[in-house]
C-alpha cells in the first residue's frame, strides 16, 4: 500500500481502532434502523437498494417524501457490511433527515467524500462503503422519480465500454480502484480478465488514474 | 436497539490462536539469561561466546531429536514466512536447469503463495491444486500433476484458516514413488507446518517430507524465529547473504535468544501434547454444538470435526451478517477471534482458502474463525455463548439479507429480497 496514512483499522502504535469515534459511535448505536421483518408495515414513498451480500455489502434505503416541499422526512435502511458500511448509511440516514429534512435537489449532491466528512474520515479501503450509501440514495430517489412521473429528472449513468474484447467499462474500472486496485494488473486481477487489448491499455490506465485521484487524492500510477 | 449487556468486568477471551500465542512463562524464562548475561556472539571465540554456541547447539539438538532427524538438519530463521520463502525460492534458483515446474495448493499461507507468483513472473510454471469442499488435496492429486521438470511440491500440513489435515505422510510417499520410478532426486517436498506442533506428528521420516517450516509464534514461543528442516542432500540458494551463520545459508547473527525459546517452546508443546489434543477436542466439539444449539443458520467450513482436523480449530459462517461487523462487537465484549471477510484483508477479497474449497462469497463474507489454546476453558466458551448468538440476532434484524441455507453444502445459498 503506497498510502499508509488510513489502511489498516489498527495503527501500528497500538492504537486498536482507526475508525474515529463517530464511527464507532455510529456503527454501536445505528441511527433510523428499520428493523427485519417491519419493511411491510412501513408505508415508504421510496426504496433503493444496491450491492449483493456476494459482494460484501448491501444497502436498502427508503425514504418518506414530502410531495410539496420534496423534503425527506424520515430516512431509514438496512445494511449488512462491515463496521464502516453500517455507520456510513446511519450517518447518511442522519444527514437526510436532520433540520426538518433535506430536499431531493441537495440530498442528490452529496457525495460519499461528506459522508466521510461528518464521520470524522475514513480509512482508505473503507472509502467504497461510503460510497454504496450514495449509490441507494441515488437509487430510492429515481424510484421516486419514476413513481410522480418526473422521467427527466432520473439521473442514470450509462457505463461506457473501455475495452470491446474483454467487455470492460468505466464503471467495472471504478469498482476496481474501490476495491484497492492501484495499478492495470492489479484492475485485471480484480476483474479476473486477461491482457486488455494494447489500444485501450492507456485509456485504463487514465481512468485508474482518475478514480485514484477521485476517491483517495492521489494517483498511484 | 439494545445490544446484550456487558459484563461489569471485561474478560478476555483469546480464541485467535492460529494467529499468535502468548509467550510461555517457562519460555520466557528459558530466554531470559540470553538477553543480558549470556549475550556474546556465537560466533565468538572466547569462552562467553563459546558458552553462548553451546546454547545454540542445545537448541539444535532438542529440535531435531523431537523433528527425528539430525542437528545439522535443522536451520533457524526469521520466522514461517522466511522459512517459507528460504524453502520455495531457495530450491527454484538453486535447481532451475534441472527444471521450472513447482506444484502447490490454493490453500497455502501467502507466504508460499505469494513466492510462487513471484517465481512465475522469472520463469516459472506453478500449478495450484484445488482442494476439495473440506480443503483436502488428495495424494492422487498430487501425483497427477507430477512432471519431469517438477523440482518442488509444497503443500501445507494443517491449515491455518480451517485447520484441514492435509495428508502429508500419504503425499511423501506418492513422491517417493514417482521418484523411484523416474530414477531422480526431484521433486523435492516442503511442508509449512506452523499449526502443527502440539497437535500433529513431526517426525520427518514418518511425513516424508525433505523440508519443513515451523515456528515459534504459534507454539507459545517467541515471535519472529523459525526453523526450516532441509534433508542433506538438498541444497538451497540463500535468500540472505552475509557472515555465513547457518551452515551458510541464512547469514546474520543469530538470535540466540529467540532460538532457545523456540526450543523450549517446542518441548513443552511436544511434552503434553497428546493430553492436550483430546482436551482441545472436547472443548471444540462442545463449542459447536453449543453453536448449533444456539444459533440458526450457521455452517461448519473445512474437514469434519475428527482426526483430520487440527484439535483447536472452528471456522463458521454465519448467513446474513459480515464478519468484521460481528468481529469488532465481539471485541466490545473481550471476545477475540478473526475471520474470511473481505473487509479486513488487504485486497478486500474473502480468504483465498474459503474460496478455493468452493465456499460461495456469501458464506466466506460471513465467516469466524475460532482457535483454542491451552489457556482455553469451558468457561470460557460459556461466556462466548452468552454473547454470541444475541449479538447475531441483532445484526440480523439490521441486515436486509435472508438467505436460505441450502442443504448441500457448498451451494450457493438462495437468495430472498426483502
Amino acid at each position: 500500500m503506497v498510502n499508509q496514512k488510513g489502511a489498516a483499522i489498527r495503527d501500528n502504535q497500538g492504537n486498536s481502532w482507526l475508525y474515529s469515534d463517530i464511527v464507532k459511535d455510529h456503527f454501536f448505536n445505528p441511527r433510523n434502523i428499520l428493523f427485519a421483518g417491519e419493511e411491510e408495515d412501513y408505508d415508504a414513498d421510496a426504496m433503493g437498494r444496491v450491492g449483493s451480500p456476494a459482494c460484501g455489502d448491501e444497502m436498502v434505503l427508503w425514504l418518506k417524501i414530502d410531495k410539496d416541499s420534496e423534503r425527506i422526512k424520515e430516512c431509514k435502511w438496512q445494511t449488512f457490511g462491515c463496521g464502516s458500511a453500517i455507520a456510513s448509511t446511519s450517518m447518511l440516514s442522519v444527514m437526510l433527515s436532520e433540520n426538518g429534512g433535506m430536499t431531493l435537489d441537495d440530498a442528490l449532491k452529496i457525495k460519499p467524500q461528506d459522508i466521510m466528512e461528518r464521520l470524522g474520515g475514513l480509512p482508505n479501503r473503507k472509502i467504497h462503503c461510503s460510497v454504496l450509501g450514495d449509490k441507494a440514495l441515488q437509487s430510492s430517489i429515481n424510484e421516486w422519480f419514476r413513481k410522480t412521473d418526473q422521467l427527466d429528472r432520473i439521473i442514470t449513468d450509462g457505463a461506457k465500454v473501455i475495452d470491446e474484447k474483454l467487455k470492460i467499462t468505466d464503471h467495472d474500472i471504478e469498482e476496481a480502484v474501490l476495491e484497492g486496485a492501484q495499478t492495470l494488473e492489479d484492475v485485471q486481477k480484480k476483474l479476473k480478465v486477461g491482457a486488455a487489448s494494447p489500444e485501450s491499455i492507456p485509456e485504463i490506465e487514465q481512468l485508474i488514474r482518475f478514480y485514484s485521484e477521485k476517491y483517495y487524492g492521489e494517483a498511484f500510477i | 436497539m439494545t445490544f446484550p449487556i456487558k459484563p461489569e468486568e471485561k474478560k478476555l477471551v483469546y480464541l485467535d490462536h492460529a494467529a499468535t500465542t502468548y509467550t510461555d512463562e517457562r519460555v520466557v524464562k528459558a530466554m531470559q539469561p540470553y538477553f543480558t548475561e549470556k549475550f556474546a556472539n556465537p560466533s565468538g571465540l572466547y569462552t562467553i561466546g563459546r558458552e553462548v554456541n553451546g546454547a545454540l547447539n542445545d537448541a539444535r539438538r532438542t529440535i531435531a531429536e523431537i523433528l527425528h532427524t539430525l542437528p545439522d538438519t535443522i536451520i533457524f530463521t526469521g520466522g514461517g514466512t522466511e522459512s517459507d520463502n528460504m524453502a520455495v525460492f531457495g530450491v527454484a534458483r538453486k535447481y532451475a536447469d534441472k527444471g521450472k515446474h513447482i506444484i502447490t495448493t490454493k490453500l497455502e499461507h501467502h507466504a508460499v503463495l505469494h513466492s510462487c507468483e513471484q517465481l512465475e513472473k522469472e520463469g516459472f510454471e506453478v500449478t495450484y491444486l484445488e482442494p476439495d469442499s473440506q480443503g483436502f488435496i488428495s495424494p492422487k492429486k498430487v501425483s497427477a500433476a507430477l512432471r519431469e521438470d517438477t523440482i518442488l511440491v509444497s503443500i501445507m500440513y494443517g491449515n491455518n484458516e480451517v485447520g484441514t489435515v492435509e495428508p502429508i505422510a500419504d503425499i511423501g510417499r506418492e513422491i517417493l514413488k514417482w521418484r523411484k520410478t523416474h530414477a531422480t532426486k526431484f521433486p523435492f517436498f516442503h511442508t509449512d507446518a506452523c499449526q502443527a506442533p502440539g497437535a500433529l506428528e513431526l517426525d520427518v521420516e514418518k511425513l516424508h517430507v525433505d523440508l519443513m517450516t515451523l515456528n515459534g509464534s504459534k507454539i507459545y514461543g517467541p515471535k519472529g524465529v523459525g526453523i526450516l528442516y532441509k534433508r542433506r542432500n538438498v541444497q538451497l540458494q540463500p535468500l540472505i547473504f552475509g557472515g555465513g551463520q547457518e551452515m551458510r545459508l541464512r547469514s546474520g547473527t543469530e538470535n540466540v535468544p529467540g532460538i532457545v525459546g523456540l526450543a523450549k517452546a517446542l518441548e513443552l508443546v511436544q511434552e503434553r501434547r497428546e493430553d492436550e489434543y483430546m482436551r482441545l477436542i472436547d472443548l471444540r466439539n462442545y463449542f459447536w454444538d453449543r453453536l448449533q444449539k444456539d444459533i440458526p443458520k450457521i455452517k461448519l467450513n473445512g474437514a469434519d470435526l475428527g482426526l483430520t482436523r487440527l484439535p483447536n480449530n472452528l471456522n463458521i459462517s454465519i448467513l446474513d451478517i459480515e464478519g468484521e461487523a460481528l468481529l469488532l462487537y465481539l471485541d466490545e465484549y473481550g471476545i477475540v477471534c478473526s475471520t474470511g471477510s473481505a473487509c479486513t484483508s488487504e485486497s478486500l477479497d474473502p480468504s483465498h482458502v474459503l474460496l478455493a474449497m468452493g465456499l460461495p462469497y456469501e458464506y466466506a463474507h460471513g465467516s469466524l474463525r475460532f482457535t483454542l489454546g491451552q489457556k482455553t476453558t469451558k468457561e470460557d466458551i460459556d461466556y462466548v455463548m452468552k454473547y454470541l448468538p444475541e449479538i447475531v440476532e441483532k445484526l440480523r434484524q439490521i441486515s436486509p439479507v435472508n438467505l436460505t441455507q441450502n442443504p448441500e453444502e457448498n451451494t450457493h445459498p438462495k437468495y430472498h429480497q426483502r
